[in-house]
């Protein structure tokens, strides 16, 4: 790699930092579009720099596109605050009109002859491979400002991410507040306009903090891991393209984003798409596990045995063997064979698994039943789930069981079962 | 001649654009005219390879199915829990990225200017006729662009009532038993289609502000959506004929001043609109 490739890999790593630390926010606000909206709003801007001091100078340039983009979202906050225009509409709606006002300045100093206007078109697209070291310098001492300024206001910006009218009841000036993240935005999108031109530089602020999203619920965590995987994106694009075969840079940037967005949206270990089958599959054995204990419970009851056939099962239960043979393993159940049938009984243990298991599935049943009239009884809104039923409600419970007639019959906690009694064995 | 085939053109764009923009506004995805046109790039690029030639009908089929894979993905993203605006930014981009490798990697085969893919120049349009048996037809685009507003206004006159519906209350509409699903990919298609034949002859700027600007003024000055749909239409009218006056004054770009003129009309309509002006509100008050 030439010195002017270690430039460029800087400043691009630089670049996704910072677009990944304000991207997290940008993102959490719901704006991720804002960053695509911002960058053709900056046209029209980098037009009027042009045509006012007529010089191609970087610095001008900003300063344009930063005003234009800020009127822009300012527009964008007028329209949806003062009509029932809703907010993707008044982005689209000023992305279309300012960068058409930017093609018409465009093409109005192509038409005034003014020779060196070719520079213009390339913020369009990026050129990232033209950056030379003062493009850079002058980068880094504005991501540098941006991030120090995003770690100092840290605070604020997650209160206007997360409860912006908790933060304007505190007294902090939530609009003044909004103004001054749209600056840090426009800011980082002008410097990536250089490298990944207008279309791109939406998913150099989205990207990274949507993959971040997928690892964490902390906000802190989550800008750390998408400052880091904006700074890799920016590294992996800068250094494949430097292998020739005329690849811009750019797209190759973003191609990375996505491929860390759809790594991070398959195996991040809690809302990833892996872990989230992972459960699914985990809920639905042990439902079916809890499905066979029941009816074999329920069976027995009705039919009042101690054994039940396999066949007589299957024709009132879904039932599948392979679970069956599941709970044998686990020694819940025995299964006896004979020339025609297999008999499953319940071993000591699984009577008193299934005991259990059936009790808290008829005290749940009691409790949705009669919900509206017991909700009372929990002052303090604790939640009736399978996992706990609150101590005190069951008794009332258990009271409700019988009225209905629908207690557990076979106990094998007590030594004077009710029902076993009255069994037929087998 | 020429100025008439192109106001015609930038008027037949504006209305099949207007039309389908109220649906998309009304279902808050008013972006996704933007995402449809920068992503279907790719499409363009494969299709180029394969036909070998800039014949507009494998374009046009490469295209609308990139088009619809847009939908798609940014859907199934949506499903997976993924935010709305970021599901729509990170497929667009995406796409887009893989077109202009795809440009780059094949620079010799694809003889594609990007600019002229995504700026596409309104006032070549006259210079593209369709020819029929050495009859000239008009420009192309105008019958492309025509056949893409017919279908769409044919398949939501058929559809009124359910259009309507999806796009007010999505949940009644499945509640009563419409494939609220099946209509949303359908105005998807159809905006794909649209979007499809309409930008490459006029560029993706025109047709990502007709999609937008015009049904945007419209759900100022009206509440009823028939009326609507035809205020759109009109205003989408309207400023591509001022908007190419303007264009011949000035010497700038046509579809940049068709994007102007729409949006000085949004401004006044948000101003001056009867019901929902700031102004007329603040007059009255």
């Amino acid at each position: 790699m030439d010195a002017n490739t270690w430039w460029v890999l800087i400043g691009t790593a630089l670049l996704g930092l910072s677009s990944g630390v304000l991207g997290c926010f940008a993102f959490l606000r719901k704006q991720g579009l804002m960053g695509d909206v911002l960058a053709h709003a900056a046209l029209p801007g980098i037009c009027l720099a042009f045509m006012i001091t007529g010089a191609k100078n970087s610095f001008l340039f900003l300063i344009g596109a930063a005003i234009t983009g800020i009127l822009g979202s300012l527009c964008i906050n007028w329209i949806t605050r003062y009509s029932r225009i809703k907010e993707d509409t008044a982005l689209g709606l000023i992305l279309s009109v300012f960068f058409g006002l930017g093609i018409v300045l465009l093409t109005q100093i192509q038409h005034s002859n003014n020779g060196n206007q070719s520079g213009l078109d390339k913020f369009l697209f990026g050129q990232s491979a033209s950056m030379v070291a003062s493009d850079v310098q002058w980068m880094a001492i504005m991501a540098g400002l941006l991030l120090l300024m995003s770690f100092l206001l840290f605070k604020e910006l997650k209160l206007l991410c997360f409860d912006a009218s908790y933060g304007q009841s505190l007294g902090f000036s939530m609009r003044g507040l909004n103004l001054l993240f749209m600056t840090f935005l426009v800011i980082v999108v002008v410097i990536g306009l250089q490298v990944a031109g207008v279309v791109l530089m939406a998913a150099l602020i989205v990207t990274p903090a949507a993959a971040a999203r997928y690892w964490t619920e902390q906000l802190s965590t989550m800008v750390w891991i998408s400052a880091v995987m904006g700074a890799c994106s920016g590294v992996i694009g800068t250094w494949i393209s430097s292998f020739g075969y005329n690849l811009s840079t750019g797209p190759l940037i973003v191609l990375a984003a996505t491929m860390m967005f759809i790594i991070s949206m398959m195996v991040a270990p809690q809302r990833g798409l892996l872990s989230r089958l992972v459960r699914l599959m985990k809920t639905r054995r042990e439902l079916a596990r809890e499905q066979h204990i029941n009816s074999i419970y329920t069976y027995m009851e009705k039919e009042q045995v101690l054994k039940v056939s396999l066949l007589d099962l299957q024709t009132q239960y879904p039932i599948s063997t392979h679970v069956l043979s599941q709970l044998k393993e686990e020694g819940l159940i025995h299964m006896e064979e004979d020339h025609q049938d297999i008999w499953i009984g319940f071993t000591e243990t699984g009577w008193k698994a299934a005991y259990d298991t059936v009790l808290t599935n008829r005290m749940l049943e009691m409790w949705l039943m009669h919900e509206a009239d017991l909700a009372s009884k929990l002052p303090n809104g604790e939640i009736v789930s399978k996992d706990s039923i609150p101590e005190h409600l069951v008794p009332e419970l258990q009271k409700l069981m019988i009225q209905h007639q629908c207690e557990p019959k076979w106990n094998p906690y007590d030594s004077n079962q009710r029902m076993k009694e009255r069994v037929v064995s087998p | 001649m020429t100025d008439y085939w192109i106001i015609l053109t930038g008027a037949l764009v504006a209305s099949a654009c207007g039309f389908l923009g109220c649906f998309l506004i009304l279902r808050k995805m008013a972006m996704l005219g933007d995402a449809i046109s920068h992503a279907v790039l790719p499409g363009i690029v494969l299709a180029f390879l394969f036909s070998g030639s800039r014949d507009a009908v494998p374009m046009l089929i490469g295209a609308a199915i990139f088009g619809l894979l847009t939908t798609i993905i940014i859907q199934t993203l949506r499903g997976q829990g993924v935010q709305s605006d970021a599901a729509m930014s990170v497929t667009f981009t995406a796409l887009f990225s893989i077109g202009i490798i795809l440009v780059s990697l094949f620079t010799r085969q694809v003889d594609l200017d990007l600019d002229c893919v995504l700026y596409g120049e309104i006032a070549y349009v006259p210079w593209d006729p369709l020819k029929l048996g050495g009859m000239d037809l008009g420009p192309r685009a105008v019958w492309l662009i025509g056949a893409a507003f017919f279908i769409s206004l044919v398949v939501i006159t058929l559809f009124y009532k359910q259009f309507k519906l999806c796009a007010f209350d999505p949940a009644l509409a499945a509640a009563i038993g419409i494939p609220v699903t099946f209509f949303h990919y359908l105005l998807m298609g159809l905006v794909s289609l649209t979007t499809v034949a309409s930008f490459e002859s006029v560029g993706a700027i025109l047709v990502v502000a007709m999609l937008i600007v015009p049904a945007a003024t419209a759900y100022l000055l009206t509440d009823r959506l028939s009326v609507m749909l035809g205020l759109s239409i009109g205003m989408g009218t309207t400023s591509s004929l001022v908007g190419y006056w303007i264009a011949k004054l000035l010497d700038a770009s046509i579809a940049g001043c068709m994007s102007v003129t729409a949006g000085v009309l949004f401004l006044l309509a948000f101003l001056f609109s009867p019901k929902h002006g700031v102004i007329t509100r603040w007059w009255i008050r």
